[in-house]
């Protein structure tokens, strides 16, 4: 017998949001997109949860984790950055603007940084294309973007 | 009916047809990678993904899938239009831009579809030069994943997950990166698997092959001190010809004892003997149930047969509260290995560590089974090596043996001797019907009016039946594939409303005959149906059917054992299950 431990607490949320789905697998996406709501990521344990409440191989899930760019089995930073890679903002020069914050943190697309400040992810298409290239810091949009300008919108987030 | 042209023959069809079997029923066989069926045992896997069965449908734009396009009505089909061939072979470039060049040195070569295609294709070159993936190789006991050889056709997946419903293996990432794996690509021996080695049996390329014991039998066959005794399985010996080129379904029981003779092994015993054992055991068990149960004390029914490695697995990961309705019994390999070494190497006076015990099995559970610690005396296993039908016909090769020019020989004394019942172990229904022969007699103390239970035979995946003991009717039911066993057990674990007796399970399509450990069959169900028809032809034609009645069955409960399910018998040829699930805790 192997035993995977979760928190009450997480246990019971993952259990309610199962239960609201009528812990049918076919509304999987929907429990995990929850899931991630509430939690912030899907790590492994959460998945073997799911799995176990929705009477599915947790190899499924995971396989749905893995597919959707949404899902991330990783916590993402307190002040999560997307860049946008949409056709308009790539054409403007989107890809600098990402290698720079790549360089200023030290971490690749989709790390978080050591102290767990900073993640940074790509997305497509914000619906700002006027503002080419775009990025965002959780919710606030940042617009004509140029790698020189990264330095100083990180500086806000200074504490 | 659909009416349609393919490559200008006219072709009538059910409406709901795809182009690939309309194409196969007028005698045209469209080249496949991912497709695969097992016609008659509801294995179907058609994601449409290589792409290699394209044909040219007239008035259509592109290319379509043979596999999964439906025949329309006045539909005209053309597979092999230069259009086609070009496509055709062009995605089979690209399926090898990113597939190591290894074929010299792959399991899977000689066997290999993809191999097969190129040569089919007449590819002489690959003008891509695609990205190469970097999988770490991963094994379990039975199975060996080199996932850089995958190509995505995921027939594994769906035998996985749809057959076994084992749900070890899903399709995860995206992209380049997609590949078949377990959860959070932990090794496989971590996950649900349950080693039952049917991924390795319809896996078209070298991605899923079986974990190579050939060495280690070389070894122990070399060295002077050994006693290397071998023990060969019910369903090999319908099979092993088609490696030799036989037509499937050809008995070579008398050459393959010769083989293995002639390759040195000291003792040629036969699995079967300890097949019959094993019904004695297990027949008996059952009747202890039932007559407490008649007697109004309490006792766990149904029974579950035990002589399934993968099954086992599967019961003790997904059903830890149902392992008492399984048999204890020990499989026939098992039993086979407490009876090598310790009655018979007591008789001949070698030491049990100075006696190495192979099985040949038709199966790669066997591989993990042996290795399980309540078959080891002080860390030494019962039986030391598993090989499989393929590798006894690779080690038959090696030595430059031809089984076809070998006379017939029969298998050495006093674990040699076997009869019919022991002979259909090795198709689906055969544990029952040689338990109910058995089991009657046992109980009812007449002789059986028929021997043959046609009613627990054939390759349906669920079978039902009522067996009359002479008043006691028994309800007995046989599936193979573990989908069909969840069902079972969940059908027992909800009260047991149909009243069985008696559950057989195997783990593999037909039972052991279709095991992991066979000659690939590549989807020819037709294959599966020979060697079953054999195995009956087998039993038919022995002096002996019943195993009560095999004379030395019944000299070995005379000379050791007293009588079956004795204290001694308990010991050695009884087992435990554990508690192998996955438990969700709150801390």
């Amino acid at each position: 017998m192997s035993k995977i431990k979760l928190s009450a607490d997480k246990l019971n949320t993952i259990k309610e949001i199962c239960a609201s789905f009528g812990n049918k697998s076919g509304e999987v996406i929907n429990v995990l997109h929850q899931v991630q709501g509430k939690f912030g990521y899907l790590p492994a344990e959460v998945q073997e949860a799911v799995a176990h409440e929705l009477q599915m191989p947790v190899a499924k899930v995971y396989g749905i984790v893995s597919f959707y760019s949404f899902f991330t089995m990783q916590p993402k930073g307190k002040h999560p950055i997307s860049i946008c890679l949409g056709t308009a903002c790539y054409v403007r020069g989107a890809e600098k603007v990402l290698d720079e914050f790549k360089r200023q943190l030290n971490i690749p697309d989709g790390g978080v940084t050591p102290d767990g400040k900073f993640s940074i992810d790509t997305l497509r298409c914000v619906g700002a294309c006027g503002l080419a290239p775009v990025a965002m810091i959780g919710d606030k949009v940042y617009g004509r973007l140029t790698p020189d300008k990264v330095k100083d919108v990180l500086a806000e987030y200074a504490e | 009916m659909v009416k349609l042209t393919i490559d200008n023959k006219p072709v009538e069809v059910a409406e709901g047809t795809t182009i690939l079997k309309a194409a196969r029923q007028a005698g045209i066989n469209i080249p496949t990678l991912c497709y695969f069926e097992l016609a008659g045992m509801k294995f179907e896997n058609k994601p449409g993904g290589c792409r290699v069965c394209v044909v040219e449908v007239e008035g259509r734009r592109n290319l379509a899938p043979a596999c999964a396009t439906d025949v329309m009505e006045g539909m005209v089909v053309h597979t092999n239009s230069p259009r086609v061939i070009n496509a055709r072979r062009t995605v089979v470039e690209l399926i090898l831009s990113d597939h190591p060049n290894d074929c010299l040195q792959c399991e899977k070569s000689g066997d290999c579809e993809l191999q097969a295609l190129a040569v089919k294709l007449g590819i002489r070159e690959i003008p891509f030069k695609g990205e190469q993936s970097t999988y770490k190789t991963d094994t379990t006991l039975s199975v060996y994943r080199d996932m850089n050889k995958c190509v995505m056709c995921r027939r594994c997946e769906t035998m996985c997950n749809k057959i076994q419903s084992a749900g070890a293996l899903s399709g995860v990432n995206r992209g380049f990166q997609a590949v078949v794996s377990p959860a959070f690509e932990q090794p496989l021996g971590e996950s649900s698997c349950i080693n039952c080695g049917q991924c390795v049996q319809v896996c078209p390329v070298g991605a899923l092959t079986l974990v190579d014991n050939i060495g280690d039998v070389m070894k122990a066959l070399a060295d002077p001190k050994k006693t290397v005794v071998v023990q060969t399985a019910p369903a090999v010996r319908v099979a092993l010809g088609e490696e030799f080129g036989m037509e499937p379904g050809t008995i070579v029981t008398g050459n393959m004892a010769a083989a293995l003779r002639r390759m040195g092994f000291d003792y040629v015993f036969d699995t079967d003997w300890s097949a019959d054992l094993t019904i004695m055991e297990e027949g008996t068990e059952l009747l202890h149930r039932v007559g407490k149960v008649l007697n109004g004390e309490k006792a766990v029914l149904p029974q579950f047969t035990s002589c399934c490695p993968a099954w086992i697995a599967f019961a003790e990961k997904n059903f830890p509260d149902l392992l008492d309705n399984l048999s204890t019994a020990k499989s026939p390999q098992q039993m086979f290995g407490a009876a090598c070494k310790n009655y018979f190497a007591q008789k001949i006076g070698v030491k049990r560590e100075d006696m190495v015990v192979v099985s040949v099995m038709p199966c790669l559970a066997k591989k993990s089974e042996v290795a399980r610690d309540e078959f080891k005396v002080n860390g030494d296993p019962d039986v030391n090596f598993s090989i499989s039908t393929r590798e006894l016909a690779h080690m038959i090769k090696q030595f430059n043996i031809d089984i076809n020019d070998l006379p017939e020989e029969n298998f050495d004394s006093p674990l040699g001797e076997s009869t019919g019942a022991a002979v259909i172990f090795g198709a689906t229904g055969g544990v029952m019907e040689a338990a109910l022969r058995t089991a009657y007699e046992v109980q009812t103390k007449k002789t059986l009016p028929r021997i043959d239970f046609e009613e627990v035979r054939g390759l349906d995946g669920v079978k039902t039946a009522t067996i009359d003991f002479e008043g006691l009717p028994v309800k007995v039911a046989v599936c193979y594939g573990l989908a069909n066993a969840r069902a079972m057990m969940e059908e027992v674990r909800g009260g047991n409303p149909r009243g069985f007796h008696f559950i057989e399970v195997m783990a593999c399509p037909g039972g052991c005959i279709g095991g992991a450990g066979q000659p690939y069959h590549h989807g020819n169900s037709d294959i599966i149906r020979k060697r079953m028809e054999a195995t009956y032809r087998e039993d038919a034609g022995k002096p002996i059917r019943k195993s009560h009645e095999n004379p030395d069955i019944i000299a070995i409960y005379k000379e050791y054992y007293g009588e079956p399910c004795s204290h001694l018998s308990h010991e050695q040829l009884h087992t435990t299950y554990f508690d192998r699930s996955k438990k969700i805790e709150a801390e």
